[in-house]
């Protein structure tokens, strides 16, 4: 196995069942979000992705948040780079830049497409596809040459993961798509948010890898984020008890005894998902995505980790 | 074929705004078939102008310099007097008819694709003219037009349920729509073969072929 370069693929190496967090940059000048959401999530999770223009809205850099969070909150970080944004010249030179600064850990994604954006006018670049990025990485990690050949001064210190989505349908394509950026070098992968656990056993089960697989979760604020997801994600499915459950608690007059009826709910219904997948699948952690309800993935985490020491 | 749309009046109107005479060309072959650019249309055009149409002609190919010539040769007196060329065919006809007669040209008509033609007025982008094709790799289906993010190894997590995610799932995912025909062509396993980097370096500049 290679050494790792990250605290993150360290743990996956060590066979640890690791959790994982999520940071999304706005349209802002302001640190002070994604570093008090950084300190929330450090001692719950082993890193934190940072997300990089989620669907096409220009935001703060990913690479530019990713460095300042590890600075000052000293948390990991899995830095998001999507393939949308920039040209080949473009992401050479992040990931250079990525690796001088210490970031360890990228995440390639296509990217929505602009049109969905906020700037639908942009040109969308996809001069590489997720594909040809990890291959890419791969030459500049392993052999110390960017795409073309051109020799790299330094080492690389990167590691890149991939994205997959259980709820693909149909599964197999989605399946031959991630096998075959594992072929191309993906060292993890991280998934699509799911909430049918059977969906994820079934991905988990069909992927033909050993490659670390994250299962993605999204705990939800309110019930209204949870309809959100079924009327605007097309694909996923949100179970109706789940939904009812959120609704119900929101029903309270008292916000206090709301929020902490919430909670419960998502960590009652995240703990069980997180357990049967560990239980009865290879799955090699959980990423905790919440879009500013970070209070809540150290909850879930104590309460997996808690039943799994009992 | 080139696919070709009009523009609407009030901006090729605009356009011509300050000229007085104005001399229309249309095109006999994409523009005539897209109904953007034959007689039909430069009759509608001539009359909607009046008195400012100074002469009218459908080039056969007006793309074509040497058809161009042949075409507008005996009008050339006519073409000399006008202030202004309005051209009913795609981008290249026009600059073809700018380059040949040295005039002002107001482009009529934008141009769209390279199309295939389900029927008059359905018509659906096929060929990027990337220069590099590959469609037999891929089931026949081209990746670089038929996926919005012109992937070589999709689908992208904006597929659901089969469909692609720029216009809001409507479009079937090209890559799907590949998975499904090498299947039916008994190559699947060429599906999960990676597709490697483009050479952008192709299109980068200026098309041109001078093979004599």
């Amino acid at each position: 196995m290679k050494s790792a370069y990250s605290d993150f693929m360290k743990a996956l190496n060590d066979g640890k069942f690791v959790f994982t967090g999520e940071i999304e940059p706005k349209k802002t000048t302001r640190l002070e979000g994604i570093i008090g959401a950084a300190k929330t999530l450090k001692s719950h999770v082993v890193a934190c992705n940072v997300t990089d223009n989620p669907r096409a809205r220009a935001y703060l850099s990913s690479l530019v948040a990713s460095y300042v969070i590890q600075k000052e909150t000293g948390l990991e970080t899995i830095c998001h780079m999507t393939v949308r944004d920039r040209n080949r010249l473009a992401l050479i030179s992040d990931l250079l830049g990525a690796s001088a600064l210490g970031i360890r850990n990228v995440l390639v994604i296509s990217g929505d497409h602009t049109t969905g954006g906020d700037n639908p006018g942009a040109m969308p670049v996809y001069d590489l596809d997720s594909t040809q990025f990890v291959q890419m990485v791969r030459g500049m990690v392993d052999r110390g040459i960017d795409l073309n050949g051109n020799a790299i001064e330094g080492e690389v210190r990167l590691h890149v993961g991939v994205v997959g989505n259980p709820n693909a349908d149909p599964l197999e394509v989605e399946v031959c798509k991630v096998e075959r950026k594992i072929n191309a070098g993906a060292e993890f992968i991280q998934t699509q948010i799911v909430f049918d656990v059977d969906k994820a056993k079934r991905f988990v089960k069909e992927l033909n890898s050993s490659v670390p697989i994250l299962i993605g979760i999204f705990p939800c604020k309110s019930h209204r984020i949870a309809e959100f997801i079924v009327n605007k994600i097309p694909g996923i499915y949100v179970p109706r008890e789940y939904i009812e459950g959120l609704k119900s608690a929101e029903s309270f007059s008292n916000a206090t005894e709301s929020r902490n009826k919430i909670d419960t709910v998502n960590i009652d219904y995240f703990s069980e998902l997180i357990k049967e997948l560990k239980r009865t699948t290879r799955t090699a952690g959980i990423h905790i995505m919440t879009m500013g309800y970070e209070s809540i993935v150290g909850k879930i985490t104590d309460r997996v980790m808690e039943k799994v020491t009992r | 074929m080139i696919i070709t749309k009009s523009k609407p009046k009030e901006v090729f109107l605009r356009s011509l705004e300050g000229f007085e005479r104005v001399f229309i060309v249309g095109c006999g072959t994409c523009a005539t078939l897209c109904q953007t650019g034959g007689e039909e249309e430069v009759d509608a055009v001539a009359n909607l102008l009046g008195k400012r149409t100074c002469g009218k002609i459908v080039v056969e190919t007006p793309c074509d310099i040497r058809v161009l010539r042949r075409d507008l040769s005996p009008h050339l007196d006519v073409v000399d007097a006008a202030d202004v060329i309005l051209a009913l065919c795609c981008g290249s006809g026009a600059q073809a008819i700018g380059e040949f007669t040295g005039k002002i040209v107001i482009p009529g008509l934008d141009t769209l694709f390279v199309g295939e033609t389900e029927r008059i007025g359905r018509f659906y982008e096929r060929c990027r003219a990337c220069g590099d094709c590959i469609i037999h790799e891929t089931g026949g289906i081209c990746p670089i037009v038929r996926c919005a993010k012109g992937l070589l190894n999709g689908p992208c997590g904006g597929m659901a349920n089969g469909k692609c995610e720029a216009g809001g799932h409507v479009r079937d995912c090209a890559w799907v729509m590949i998975y499904k025909r090498l299947e039916e062509q008994g190559i699947v396993e060429r599906f999960k073969e990676i597709r490697k980097v483009r050479d952008r370096s192709k299109k980068a500049e200026p098309q041109e072929l001078r093979m004599r």
